[in-house]
């Protein structure tokens, strides 16, 4: 059954409408992408399934109708959301930022722990634990980013463009820890992303968004092999 | 040399009860940006609650009690009721609002109340003692001790809390506090709802002093936006040192210069404003934005 399924989902800011109906659905413990040039509604899609715009249609997320939840109240269904920009916490530290991002949660003990494994993950985290997150540079917020996603202990995370701004390298080592996370934790990936090339090697699963629609979906593999839509759509 | 320990004394007294309302305004500006003019007429509100259950039959104690509780409720409900329909509106826009719950809180009161002067008794008592040829009344060390456990406190609810986290996530990014499942509107409720409780603990320290009018607290406001403005209006260490420094200032100005005396003595706040705002915007402890993009 899919963790997610979203139906004739219509979104916008203001009078603007840019997703204009796409549906589509995401299998438990899989790796998802959404791509798609500027301005095709990626980064909309992500913030219409976490309440943060206006928006109609249906989402359904562990079989739940979550149409109308506000992003709190998602946050709350164990849906963790990375924005754009990366949502960092500037003037709190690195480790208060950890602990923000289990917020909804209760349990002391398995937080301590959880902290203890996002520094796992993310050693230089912990070497800058008592910094204030403002002062670290791009990627290390990236990083703080996605740890503090991961605190929230996630069923689904929701990741918009983690790759921007990174050097190549540091792309490499993110994606690296995001599978693992995927496949060794189980929590399921949906993430938005430009650069086509390096997301296709690693998801299982692609949609292709253009100006509000989704003109093509699939599996990576196959989608990274059609000639067609790589020249027509994503620019490779 | 007495005098000069004794103007010193005072002044601290005195700067406390700027500093404490100070408090107020810095918690609310620290949590939703916003700078409240109305602070130190809530507080005249709380103080006559304060009197209205002493009239009704209550003990002091139980009597501040019961207006701190109920203030901390009200400041809650104007959070809820008439700022947040203009949350994260224009500065002005949030200025004007908080200019005309001034003028609205001023006139229910005068409407309730009366315009008539009010004693306030001190929790303290009117007792003093010698120390070294100086004069120092209980209730200065009162003040001072109140304020210095109140700050106390907020520190270790801001620090320790995960409510004093959330408040404090909110405050500096309330799209990404969401995300993580904080309420933002109930967070900052709490947040104007501490920021109204310290307000009324400031009126009642101050009526004693004065007499509980109405318009008991406009000056003290202008004194008190003062010392947030020196300490940085985002530090609530901050908004008490610069209480102090104000409150030192005032008292050895007025003491020591002739032609201020007591008639002149506003000018200490006014002239602490312009020069912090001239020479360092961001006051002792306010925080310029440290962030790299």
């Amino acid at each position: 059954m899919s963790l997610l399924e979203v139906s004739d989902l219509e979104a916008g800011y203001g009078p603007v409408t840019v997703l204009r109906g796409i549906s589509f659905s995401v299998d438990e413990g899989r790796i998802v992408t959404v791509l798609g040039p500027n301005g095709a509604g990626k980064t909309t899609t992500l913030r219409a399934l976490s309440g943060m715009v206006r928006r109609s249609g249906r989402i359904h997320f562990d079989g739940k109708d979550v149409s109308g939840y506000s992003p709190e109240k998602m946050a709350r269904q164990s849906v963790a959301h990375v924005p754009e920009g990366r949502g960092t916490f500037t003037g709190l530290t690195v480790e208060e930022n950890l602990r923000v991002g289990a917020y909804p949660r209760g349990d002391k003990a398995a937080i301590a722990e959880d902290v203890k494994r996002c520094f796992g993950y993310f050693p230089r985290l912990e070497e800058r634990r008592e910094q204030h997150a403002g002062a670290m540079s791009g990627g290390e917020q990236q990083m703080l980013a996605i740890a503090r996603a991961l605190m929230l202990r996630p069923r689904l995370m929701l990741l918009d463009e983690p790759s921007l701004g990174l050097a190549p390298k540091l792309t490499r080592e993110l994606f690296a820890i995001l599978e693992k996370i995927a496949r060794e934790e189980g929590v399921t990936l949906l993430l938005v992303e430009q650069n086509a090339n390096l997301v296709l090697k690693f998801a299982d699963d692609a949609h292709v968004l253009e100006a509000g629609r989704i003109v093509m979906s699939g599996a990576a593999k196959e989608i990274e092999a059609d000639e067609g839509i790589r020249r027509s759509y994503l620019g490779l | 040399m007495e005098r000069f320990v004794q103007v010193i004394v005072d002044g601290l007294a005195t700067g406390s009860l700027y500093g404490a309302l100070a408090l107020a305004v810095v918690l609310i500006y620290r949590s939703t940006g916003i700078v409240n003019f109305a602070q130190g007429e809530l507080a005249m509100f709380s103080t006559f609650i304060a009197w209205g259950l002493m009239q009704a039959g209550l003990p002091l104690g139980a009597a501040l009690l019961g207006a701190l509780v109920l203030s901390f409720v009200g400041g809650m409900l104007i959070e809820r009721l008439v700022i947040r329909p203009v949350e994260g509106g224009e500065v002005l826009t949030l200025v004007i609002v908080t200019l005309g719950l001034y003028i609205l809180v001023n006139s229910l009161a005068g409407w309730i109340w009366g315009f008539g002067n009010r004693a306030f008794p001190s929790m303290f008592g009117d007792g003093s003692f010698d120390l070294a040829g100086v004069r120092i009344s209980v209730e200065s060390i009162g003040i001072v001790a109140v304020l210095i456990a109140v700050v106390g406190l907020l520190f270790a609810v801001f620090q320790r809390t995960k409510i004093g986290l959330a408040m404090r996530a909110v405050s500096l990014n309330p799209d990404s506090s969401r995300l993580v499942g904080i309420s933002v509107g109930r967070t900052l409720m709490i947040g104007w709802g501490i920021a109204a409780l310290v307000g009324a603990l400031a009126g009642a320290l101050i009526a004693p002093r004065l007499f509980l009018d109405v318009n008991f607290m406009g000056s003290v406001l202008i004194y008190s936006f003062a010392a947030a403005t020196l300490g940085g209006f985002d530090s609530p260490f901050g908004a008490v040192l610069g209480g102090w420094i104000i409150g030192v200032a005032e008292n050895l100005a007025g003491t020591y210069i002739d032609f201020i005396g007591s008639d002149l003595k506003i000018l200490v706040p006014l002239v602490a404003i312009l020069v912090v705002l001239l020479v360092r915007p961001t006051g002792l402890f306010g925080s310029a934005e440290v962030a790299r993009a």
